[in-house]
Formats: C-alpha cells, sequence, structure tokens
C-alpha cells in the first residue's frame, strides 16, 4: 500500500506540473472544430470540396480511390464520374496531375502531400487554417494567412469563402473570455468574423455565408482527419468487441485462479 | 547404447517416457514450472515480470508481420509504413500493436525494475538476476532506439541523429565513430538498413539469450518475495518450502488474471488512443524524413526521456554545481568515515583531480558521461544498497524517503524531456539530476542507517 502511496504521490506532481504548463499555454490560436466521423454525408462533402479545391496541386499519395469510396459509401459509378479526375483507375492512389518541378516554379514550394496532414497538424489547426485566408497586397501570390503567416499557398477556396480582410489581432485575454466573438457581425453591418486569434472583414461575399462555410471546412477537416487514419473508423467498433471480451475473459480468469487458490493458506 | 542419466521425475505415460528419456520434457516442466516453489504472498508488483515476456512476444509475432511488408530503403520506407496503415488487411492493427507495445514494454519493465528495488531483489542473492536484467533493459533501450529510424519520419531522422551526433564528444575518436556506425556522414539508407538488420535479428537474438539467462539465473537462485525473507529458511519434511507453491498452477492462473488486465489497458490504447495523445507516436513522425527540415522540438519517445532530461541539463553551471557537490562529499568523508590515512588521502586526491575535470570540460561532454553514468548507476545496486533488510516494509525511514525522492525526480525528469527547454524547466532538470546521482551515491549511506524493523520469520500471508 505505502508503496502505491509514494507512486500516486509521483504521479500527482507529474500531473500538476503538466497542468500548470497547459494553463500557461491556453490562449491557443485555434478554434475547435466540430466534427462527426460517423456521420458519412459530412466526410463525402469534404471528399468533394478535396478532389475538387485541394487535388488540383496537392496529393493524397497514400489513399487509393476505391477505399476511399467504400470507407465513406459512395457508390463506384458516382465516384468515377464525381471525384475522380486524375485517373481512370479507381484502384489507384490520390495523386495530382500538377508536375513537381511546376509546382516548385510557381509556388516556391511543392504543395505538401496531404494524406496525413490531420496528423501532422491537428484538426483544429487545419480547421482554423483553412477559414484564416485574408487579401495581401504585399504577398506574392495577394493572400496571407493569419495562422501560417506568408504561406505559399494562395486561398483556393475564395470563391465559396468570399474575400476577406484583416483587422487585426484579438487581444488574447478577451479572446479566452469569450467577450471576442459577441462583436460579430455588428449593428454598422460590417461582417466581422474572428478565426482563430485575428479579426477579419468580410469584403467580398463568396458563394457561401460564413456559417456554411464554416460547415464546409469542419466537413473537409472531418475528411482530411479521416484521410489521415482510414482504420480509425474500424477501430473504435473493433475495440469496443476486443475490450468487452477480455473484460469476461478477466472475470473467467480471476474466478479460476480464486478456485485454485482455494486450498493455499 | 544405454542411457546412463535418470532422474526421478515420473513421466506421465509410456509415450513421454520415451520422451524423457531421450529429451528431458518432464524434468524442465517440473523443475522450472510444476515443483518451481515461488512464495505464496507474491504480490500486484510480481505481474509485471510475466508481462514483460508477454510484451517481448508480442512484438516479435507482430514485428515479423511487419516486416512482411515494409521496406528497408529510405525511398521507399515511410510510404511502406503507410502501406501497411491502410492497405494491408489489419495491418494497421499489426502496426499499433508494435508501436503501442514498445511503450507498454517499457512501462512494465519501468515498473519491473522497480519492484525489484523495493523489495529488494536485487541484493544478494540474486545479482547476476539483477545485472542480467539491466543487461536486457540496456539492449531494449538500443532495439528501441534502432526501431524508431525505421518508419522514416523526420522525427525518426531527426532524432537518431542527434543522438548518435552525441559520440561526436568523444575525443579524438568521436567523429570516426559516428561515421562508423552511421556508415555514412549524415543519416541515410546505410543508417536504415543496418537499424534494420539490428532490429528484426540481432537485438532481438540477444534478448531472447538475455531472457533466457534472466530466467535461468532466477530458478537458481530462486524468487524473491515482499517480505524479502528466503522461504527455504521453513522447509517440511521434503524439503519443500512451507510457504512456497508451485509455480504452475497457481501463478500461472493468476498471471493470466494480470495478462488480461494487461490486454485491457493495452488494447484500449491501441482502439482508442493509438497515439495517446503524441507520447507514443509523435506527430511530428507523421512527415517524412526530411533532412533539410528540422522539427520544432526533437525530443525522444518517453521512455528514453529521463536520461535525455539529464543529457540536456548538463551545462556549464551545473558542473560548477557538481565540483562544489564533489568537494563536500569528499570532505565529509574524510572527516566522518571511519577510514585510515592513506584512504583518507586517496579520496582527496580522487575528489580534486575529479574538480579539476569537471572545471575545465564543457557541460556537453559532460552530459554524454552523466547520461551513461545514470544507466550504470543501475547496475551498481546490488553493492550500494547496504540495508540489513531487503524489502520496504522493513526498511528505514531513510530509504523510503529518499526512494520517493528519487521516483519525483525520475517522473519530472521523464516529463521535461519531453519538453522544449527553457531556463526555468532547464534549472528543475538540473535539481532532479542532482537527486537522481545523490541517490545512488549516497546509498550507502542513507541504506545503512535509521532504524528498520523486525522482519517476520514466515512470510505474510492473508488467505483470501
Amino acid at each position: 500500500m505505502k508503496q502505491l502511496a509514494i507512486l500516486f504521490f509521483a504521479f500527482l506532481v507529474t500531473a500538476s506540473a503538466t497542468s500548470t504548463v497547459h494553463a500557461a499555454g491556453a490562449a491557443g490560436a485555434v478554434d475547435e472544430v466540430s466534427m462527426n466521423m460517423r456521420d458519412k454525408g459530412s466526410l463525402q462533402n469534404g471528399a468533394k470540396l478535396f478532389v475538387n479545391y485541394c487535388l488540383s496541386c496537392h496529393s493524397a499519395s497514400y489513399s487509393r480511390y476505391n477505399r476511399v469510396a467504400e470507407d465513406l459509401e459512395i457508390p463506384l459509378a458516382l465516384l468515377k464520374e464525381n471525384l475522380m479526375f486524375t485517373t481512370e483507375k479507381e484502384g489507384d492512389l490520390m495523386k495530382t496531375t500538377m508536375p513537381m518541378e511546376d509546382s516548385k516554379r510557381w509556388f516556391g514550394v511543392t504543395p505538401p502531400d496531404l494524406s496525413l496532414a490531420a496528423r501532422v497538424r491537428k484538426p483544429d489547426w487545419l480547421y482554423t487554417y483553412l477559414r484564416a485566408f485574408y487579401l495581401d497586397e504585399s504577398s506574392p501570390s495577394g493572400w496571407n494567412n493569419s495562422l501560417f503567416e506568408n504561406v505559399a499557398m494562395p486561398h483556393a477556396l475564395y470563391e465559396l469563402q468570399g474575400v476577406q480582410r484583416f483587422v487585426g489581432k484579438v487581444d488574447p485575454v478577451e479572446l479566452a473570455a469569450g467577450d471576442a466573438h459577441a462583436a460579430e457581425g455588428d449593428d454598422s453591418g460590417a461582417n466581422y468574423r474572428i478565426v482563430g486569434d485575428a479579426k477579419f472583414e468580410l469584403v467580398h461575399p463568396g458563394m457561401m455565408t460564413p456559417d456554411e462555410f464554416d460547415v464546409a471546412m469542419a466537413d473537409l477537416t472531418a475528411f482530411l482527419t479521416y484521410l489521415a487514419e482510414p482504420a480509425q473508423l474500424q477501430r473504435h467498433s473493433l475495440g469496443v468487441y476486443t475490450i468487452a471480451f477480455l473484460i469476461i475473459l478477466m472475470g473467467l480468469c480471476y474466478l479460476l485462479k480464486k478456485e485454485y487458490w482455494r486450498d493455499v493458506h | 547404447m544405454a542411457i546412463h542419466r535418470h532422474d526421478n521425475h515420473k513421466s506421465a505415460n509410456a509415450f513421454m517416457e520415451w520422451i524423457d528419456r531421450r529429451l528431458p520434457v518432464t524434468k524442465v516442466w517440473n523443475e522450472h514450472l510444476a515443483e518451481y516453489q515461488a512464495a505464496k504472498n507474491l504480490n500486484f508488483w510480481y505481474f509485471f515480470g510475466s508481462l514483460a515476456i508477454l510484451a517481448l512476444v508480442i512484438q516479435i509475432v507482430t514485428g515479423i508481420f511487419l516486416t512482411m511488408h515494409y521496406k528497408p530503403d529510405a525511398a521507399l520506407a515511410f510510404a511502406s509504413v503507410e502501406y501497411i496503415m491502410r492497405d494491408v488487411p489489419y495491418g494497421w492493427l499489426m502496426r499499433y500493436m508494435h508501436s503501442t507495445g514498445a511503450s507498454a514494454f517499457f512501462v512494465v519493465v519501468y515498473l519491473h525494475m522497480f519492484r525489484g528495488v523495493i523489495y529488494g531483489s536485487h541484493r544478494e542473492p540474486r545479482e547476476l538476476v539483477w545485472l542480467i536484467g539491466c543487461v536486457i533493459f540496456v539492449a531494449l533501450m538500443a532495439e528501441a532506439f534502432m526501431g524508431y529510424l525505421l518508419p522514416w519520419g523526420n522525427m525518426s531522422y531527426w532524432g537518431a541523429q542527434v543522438i548518435i551526433s552525441l559520440f561526436d564528444v568523444i575525443p579524438y575518436f568521436g567523429p570516426i565513430l559516428t561515421e562508423w556506425i552511421r556508415g555514412d556522414f549524415v543519416i541515410s539508407d546505410a543508417t536504415l538498413n543496418r537499424f534494420f538488420a539490428f532490429h528484426v535479428i540481432l537485438l532481438p537474438l540477444i534478448l531472447i539469450v538475455l531472457v533466457f539467462l534472466h530466467l535461468v539465473a532466477l530458478h537458481q537462485v530462486g524468487s524473491n518475495n515482499p517480505d524479502g525473507i528466503d522461504i527455504y529458511d521453513h522447509v517440511d519434511e521434503n524439503g519443500k518450502p512451507l510457504d512456497g507453491i508451485g509455480f504452475h498452477p497457481y501463478y500461472v492462473v493468476k498471471d493470466l488474471v494480470g495478462v488480461c488486465g494487461f490486454l485491457i489497458i493495452y488494447f484500449g490504447i491501441i482502439f482508442f488512443a493509438p497515439d495517446f495523445g503524441g507520447i507514443f507516436l509523435e506527430k511530428d513522425n507523421f512527415a517524412p524524413a526530411n533532412p533539410l527540415q528540422t522539427p520544432p522540438d526533437i525530443v525522444p519517445l518517453w521512455y528514453f526521456t529521463p536520461f535525455y532530461s539529464i543529457l540536456r541539463a548538463s551545462n556549464d553551471e551545473l558542473l560548477l554545481y557538481m565540483a562544489i557537490g564533489t568537494g563536500v562529499i569528499a570532505v565529509a568523508t574524510i572527516a566522518l568515515a571511519k577510514l585510515n590515512t592513506m584512504a583518507k588521502g586517496a579520496v582527496a586526491v580522487g575528489a580534486a583531480v575529479l574538480i579539476f575535470a569537471l572545471l575545465n570540460s564543457s557541460g556537453k561532454a559532460w552530459g554524454v558521461i552523466l547520461m551513461g553514468l545514470s544507466i550504470v548507476m543501475f547496475f551498481l545496486l546490488p553493492w550500494l544498497d547496504r540495508s540489513p533488510v531487503l524489502s520496504v516494509r522493513y526498511r528505514s525511514m531513510p530509504f523510503k524517503i529518499a526512494l520517493a525522492l528519487f521516483l519525483v525526480a525520475f517522473v519530472i525528469l521523464g516529463y521535461l524531456g519531453m519538453k522544449p527547454p527553457t531556463p526555468g524547466r532547464v534549472y528543475m532538470a538540473q535539481f532532479c539530476t542532482v537527486i537522481y546521482f545523490a541517490f545512488f551515491f549516497l546509498m550507502p549511506w542513507f541504506t545503512s542507517i535509521g532504524k528498520t524493523k523486525p522482519v517476520p520469520d514466515r512470510v505474510t500471508y492473508d488467505a483470501h
């Protein structure tokens, strides 16, 4: 018992040290994405956005079209007709047709492969990043991003979101208190929006309203999250059965142990 | 040809008799399982020995399946891991079982070692069991380090780069040695291929042989128990210890419960949090190795971080403290210990040389020395520990306090090693490094002072 108390004390010290550090870094500049990995409709919409807006420059070169179709319950005919623009074979990897030398020349950097983007960057980061592009005359592409300063990527989704103007950074204290979001869309009629820790004004509306765009980006983030680890759709259900089996097995083993140990005095 | 050797192990039937005359199956079964006597009061802490063997088996079996699809080639390795994760049926399960298994192995081994320390299992007559165990620990660290390069992620690459570069601080031979280890001037395809060879065949073979020796040595001297007393002090008319029970079936069925408990946690992580919040699978390792782009913070996996923290804690400031500490300990030894004049002179000269060396060398080089020393200390434990009793149940208060401090320092060092260093954290790591080494260096002293409790004659056991 004493040893357990010692162990417990050690963990307590570590835990308190950890929580202090987290508290200090709480003013994270990313928005929390709300996504449901079981919502096939949301994942399908994300897949549609991905092949239409991302795949022209970025690859997802560890992922195959037919696997995506199978996991997301997309009929093969629909897949071929609406989602496969880079190849005719449904078993092919999702590779962009843009030559790497060209993209390197055009953007200064080859657009990174997105198969694992959601594991390298977290989903919340992606969701914030996708919504944080703004007009910036001084940058080579004409765009900039408040989460990823001076990113080489232009705003690929501006026709959906519209064009944002950067107003300024929001005070972290105000952001943490939740006051900042209250000022969105004030009485002057200007359409303000807070993304991460930056305040934007929508100067030119896109095909979607800001709320619709947020939902679309959550769908795209969900798809990227799926893309980073397709097995996550299976492992939860398999896990429930495995753990349930092991708990029953443990109970039986315990009874067996008790039976055998009855004659140990 | 007549068979000369006979033993009195009764074969179960004619078939087994035929076998037993040629291969000692019944003899080995009886001596090492059915009639191997273990104290009847082995508790929770005794699960981790058999669990460590289970972890080794899991790593070997899942490793075989991974090897069927993995490509040890710098151009193909990263993609082949993703191929296993996506295209190989249940490849993801094998990979997560292997990656989580590595961490589980270390969790189990650390707890197993801690059990040894608290119940005095490293003490006479089990010194060799402990020493072989320490070699297993070092081999396991090498195995894990080399395995971590194989996914060829960016953290694999830079982690290996940082750790192999440590050998550069060795005077004169350093650069040649690092080049020899890597097989190139940088981490490259050559390094990946040799690490693959070591990881899948050399070190597993070494580990299996060492585990075998660990068990042979253990069965030679017999298992310890939470009371740290010898169960063979009280035997019945047949020479069987009164407090002993056969390993099989008693501890086999008991360990089955432990195995289930382990598997519930293990598969819980695999199925519901395989990254374990970036601790078991680091996020930077999901980007392919890129020699031109260093990850923001290069951190090893959690099981190396206590030692990594000690490495990073060492700077010129720490050397000054170490020099002062050496001086204080030397003066105290000369003033207080019962030594003759020769020995006192030797202590004074040794301390003076050490202080001179500390003040005239770089903190980085000492970091490597301290990190190596921090692992070597475990080997010395059987001789540093002077307590008249084995088990923590009967040890003196100074030992318990020192052990608690060590445990806290070890856990904090492990935590700090996962975080980028800030001045405050470096200071904290230095403080914990001092506690870490003080635990070992002062052990001969604090284990021989204080009042120990009387050790019982027979093991403490309540039948349920």
